[in-house]
């Protein structure tokens, strides 16, 4: 089968990858590039385990076709942390106990990102809304919740 | 409640060790190795739900270019005849390996036929599709009344009901009776002022791990095979793989990956041995991973059942007697959970009087495999829906009836032995005393409590401490981490050791490279894996104080182990410095050499673990739709190692337990498949479905743990089902039997009502 050429940006790196028409960006992130923290959980677009953002929008990487990222910026969850240490959701995740077996953990994490930086002072509601494409089996979600509460309240700073 | 000990880590919450992988997505998970040279597996399954299979020819599919193995049931050894798979999965081996791999029948729709390798998963798609499998359609048997019922197509006709009173020389369905009883029922019910009744149905539900099942098996030309998988126990992996195949254990080593979740799961093997086949055939690394609707088809879900209970009691709420008659399904082969649903079902009271009669019945859908607390949240939804409806009847407090008729230390438990000291009064009074159970509830909702149990399990634990150089710490065990069990297992060592948490690393070793372990399962890990730990420990300190006193050159009983450090026993040689365990291990090249030490054992004095759960639920009158408004999870943990883990159990379980009684079920047509297997329309809960989870620990240690744990695991998820049933009747006035209590399922219970 051809395989189409795809230059594009991962956490502002350029990469270069071959790929066939019907292969996803979940697929290519995992199987092509190596990067396997972003997880697959059921390839249909209803776990969110596969979250990752394209141009700092939120999408289930399995819905999207690897030929058509051609020329965007994607993040995964290998670009969160930075050369300072772990960004503030990952950190609070850990504080919190916010992950049990931890394979949601990396979409969750995303999501939380999108989400604050759309509304950085989120409510309850909000952040149970926003976050509810990503399954979760563990942890009931309480302390998800409460950490990227807590993250949101450091972002606000001292009242 | 609980003693107060001045514990400096237990009870804590600290960043677990292995949390920075986890949330930067460097921890390896099933499906997350590759490996050089490696292809692809994949299972073709059965269309039919019961088929005998009278031909597969593989030669088109082996033929094809980028096609290295095909396998199907004539490549395994004939199934072993005799020995059970261990722990909660279930089953004898012989039955696991036709699950695995189908011989002459195919017994569920999704059941694996053949499986092949190849270079791409396109490829082997296509060889799938290649192979031709001749089936005899059979009429499949798709619930308890229809396979139970005289004249039923046969699963299996070298099936014999076990443990009749009378040996049946006919064959059926019903794989396997249970007969428990006590005392005189009908005096019992003689005795009774009031007696309620009801029947309950429950369909399967999947445990819903977000990781599909994965592994890679590597296998040389001399047979010996490495196994990267996702599993709650490699070793057992090990054991069934072997006799599957009919290999040396040797020649096998499992490593854990990281694993994203189970719930007794992924104590089952499914993929493994075929993987090894496939590799050991095309002589390369065979990688495989199930996709989501496979999972849901193939993997072995928790028994749908059928419970009728009868219970009565005095005016004054003291139960009399009480009857129970269960039948859970198993799907295609024996081994489903009905023992510990007819053990556990009576089992939070104290009763004179009861007969219980349990039924394990084959049908034609997936083998059942372990899921949280087999067994109990099926039989306990029953009871404690029925006792709710005598608390109504007696115009009683539902958690004053329960107290009153409360197990404690030294009650006969309904399953045979006298309970050890039990924390189910403690929990009762919690949740009496809790602010949550007497908030006003908005108009139209309704609060519903119930009981869970759990039994725990011990079993079999190894463990070794490494002290390194400079006095740090290595713990290696096996058990894969599937909660945050690392971090409960650096508690435990850094406690007993008398050093800081983050001086203490564990590792979860592969097969070869640590002692035999039985599964993360069973709610036994921190028990019995955490009672391993801390033997090791004390050996540690037992060998720091002999080093101690060859360098102070005094006798070893002149050495104390205090605070992590040897000191001089009070009185003499007060002028000795005290050595810690960094200096001990900088000097110990002069003193004998590095310290390590292990311990393995049979643990024994697993501790019951109750559990009290208060639901408040919302029914939407026009649309069915119940909202969960607040949920109160209280529980006997012993004593919580790693406190926010313990809370994460309770809420996870309480998430999962809610899912189950509000929404999750397996839908089949007439045919026997799935109209469901995916998670948009199995319908687990959502983070906007779900208020936020208040948990109390209650800490009723068991004197039989080192630091009094029970095992937590499990419990949470058994109360739910029941609590959320009984906060529905209590916020429409009606009691609905069946779980799930899915908005349609409410509609028309209301409409019934209506006319
Ligand atoms: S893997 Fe993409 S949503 Fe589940
Ligand atoms: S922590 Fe296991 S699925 Fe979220």
């Amino acid at each position: 089968m051809n395989k189409i050429q795809v230059i594009t940006s991962i956490n502002h790196e350029e990469v270069e990858f071959l790929c066939e028409p019907q292969e996803t960006l979940l697929d290519v992130l995992r199987d092509t590039l190596g990067r396997t923290g972003t997880k697959e959980g059921c390839a249909t677009g209803d776990c969110g385990a596969c979250s990752v953002l394209v141009d700092d929008r939120l999408v289930c990487s399995c819905l999207v076709l690897a030929a058509e990222t051609g020329g965007r910026e994607i993040t995964t969850i290998e670009g969160i942390a930075t050369e300072e240490g772990l960004h503030p959701i990952q950190q609070k995740f850990l504080d919190h106990a916010a992950l049990q077996c931890g394979v949601c953990t990396p979409g969750l994490i995303i999501a939380t990102k999108s989400l604050l930086d759309r509304h950085p002072d989120p409510d309850e509601t909000t952040i149970r809304y926003w976050l509810a494409g990503n399954l979760c089996r563990c942890t009931g979600y309480d302390k998800i919740v409460r950490a990227v509460q807590d993250v949101a309240r450091d972002l606000a700073g001292p009242a | 409640m609980s003693e107060s000990i001045d514990y400096k880590l237990v009870g804590t919450s600290p960043v677990r060790p292995d949390g920075v992988d986890k949330v930067t997505g460097r921890a390896q998970y099933g499906a997350d190795l590759n490996l050089p040279n490696q292809i692809h597996g994949k299972v073709l399954r059965s269309p039919h739900a019961h088929a005998r299979i009278k031909r597969i020819d593989t030669s088109r599919a082996t033929a094809m270019p980028g096609v290295y193995a095909v396998i199907t049931g004539e490549d395994f050894p004939p199934p072993p005849e005799h020995g059970d798979v261990g722990g909660e999965a279930g089953g004898s081996i012989g039955d696991h390996a036709r699950n695995i791999m189908a011989r002459d029948k195919a017994l569920y729709h999704g059941h694996a036929v053949a499986a092949v390798a190849a270079r791409s998963l396109r490829i082997a798609d296509e060889a799938l599709a290649a192979i031709e499998v001749e089936y005899e359609v059979l009429e499949p048997v798709l619930d308890l009344d229809a396979a139970m019922a005289p004249g039923a197509p046969l699963l299996d006709e070298n099936c014999f009901t076990k443990n009749l009173p009378e040996k049946s020389d006919k064959p059926s369905n019903i794989a396997e009776v249970m007969l428990l009883s006590r005392g005189d029922v009908d005096k019992g019910f003689e005795e009774a002022d009031v007696i309620v009744e009801g029947e309950y149905r429950i369909p399967m539900a999947h445990q819903g791990y977000i990781e599909p099942h994965a592994c890679i098996a590597n296998t040389n030309e001399a047979g010996q095979s490495t196994v990267w998988c996702c599993t709650q126990a490699h070793f057992d992996f090990r054991a069934i793989t072997a006799k599957v195949l009919n290999m040396n254990v040797a020649d096998l080593k499992f490593i854990a990956s990281e694993i994203g979740g189970g719930f007794g799961g992924k104590t089952v093997v499914y993929l493994e041995p075929l993987a090894v086949l496939l590799s050991r055939k095309a002589r390369r690394p065979v990688k495989m991973k199930m996709t989501r609707e496979e999972v849901f088809r193939a993997t072995g879900p928790t028994s749908g059942t059928h419970c009728k209970i009868k219970v009565g009691a005095k005016k004054d709420g003291t139960l009399t007697a009480a009857t129970a008659w269960m039948a859970y399904e198993a799907g295609a082969y024996a081994g489903a959970p009905m023992g510990p649903g007819a053990l556990t079902v009576f089992v939070p009271y104290h009763l004179e009087n009861f007969k219980v009669e349990g039924y394990e019945v084959l049908v034609n859908k997936p083998k059942v495999g372990a899921y949280r607390a087999p067994g109990a949240p099926q039989s306990m939804h029953a009871m404690e829906s029925a006792i709710d409806d005598l608390a109504r009847e007696l115009n009683m407090d539902p958690l004053d009836l329960r107290l009153k008729n409360a197990a404690e230390e030294g009650t006969r438990a309904s399953y045979g032995p006298k309970f050890p000291v039990i924390g189910l009064k403690e929990c009762l009074r919690a949740a009496k005393a809790h602010p949550n159970y007497t908030r006003a509830l908005p108009e139209g909702a309704g609060r519903g409590v119930a009981v869970g149990f759990w039994f725990n399990f011990g079993l079999q634990s190894s463990a070794e401490v490494h002290v390194n150089e400079n006095g740090t710490v290595t713990v290696v065990e096996g058990n894969p981490d599937i909660g945050g069990s690392r971090a409960s297992m650096c508690i435990m060592a850094a406690e007993t050791l008398g050093v800081p948490y983050e001086s203490v690393r564990t590792l979860i070793g592969d097969t070869e490279s640590t002692g035999f372990s039985n599964s993360t399962g069973g709610s036994r890990t921190t028990f019995a894996t955490g009672m391993a730990v801390v033997r090791a420990c004390e050996d540690i300190i037992a060998q720091c104080r002999a080093r101690a006193a060859v360098t102070w050159g005094i006798d070893e009983d002149q050495v104390l182990w205090v605070d992590g450090q040897a000191i001089p026993a009070s009185g003499v040689n007060d002028e000795l410095k005290p050595l810690s365990l960094a200096d001990i291990a900088e000097n110990a090249a002069k003193t004998g050499g590095p310290l390590l030490s292990r311990a393995s054992l049979t643990a024994k004095g697993a501790g019951p673990s109750f559990s009290v759960n208060i639901a408040d639920l919302q029914v939407d009158r026009d649309t069915g739709k119940i909202d969960v408004l607040a949920f109160t999870a209280i529980q006997d943990a012993g004593r919580a190692i790693h406190k926010a883990y313990v809370e994460g159990q309770l809420q996870g379980g309480a998430a999962q337990g809610l899912g189950w009684a509000l929404n999750e079920e397996y839908i089949y047509n007439a045919d026997g498949i799935m109209e469901n297997a995916g998670f948009l329309d199995y319908r687990m809960p959502v983070a906007s479905d779900l208020p936020m989870i208040d948990t109390q620990i209650v800490e009723v240690p068991n004197p039989r743990h080192p630091y009094g744990v029970r095992g937590v695991g499990e419990t949470p998820i058994v109360a739910p089902l029941a609590a959320a049933a009984n906060a529905v009747r209590d916020a429409i006035g009606i009691r609905i039997h069946d779980l799930p209590l899915s908005p349609p399922r409410v509609l028309a219970a209301l409409d019934a009502a209506a006319d």
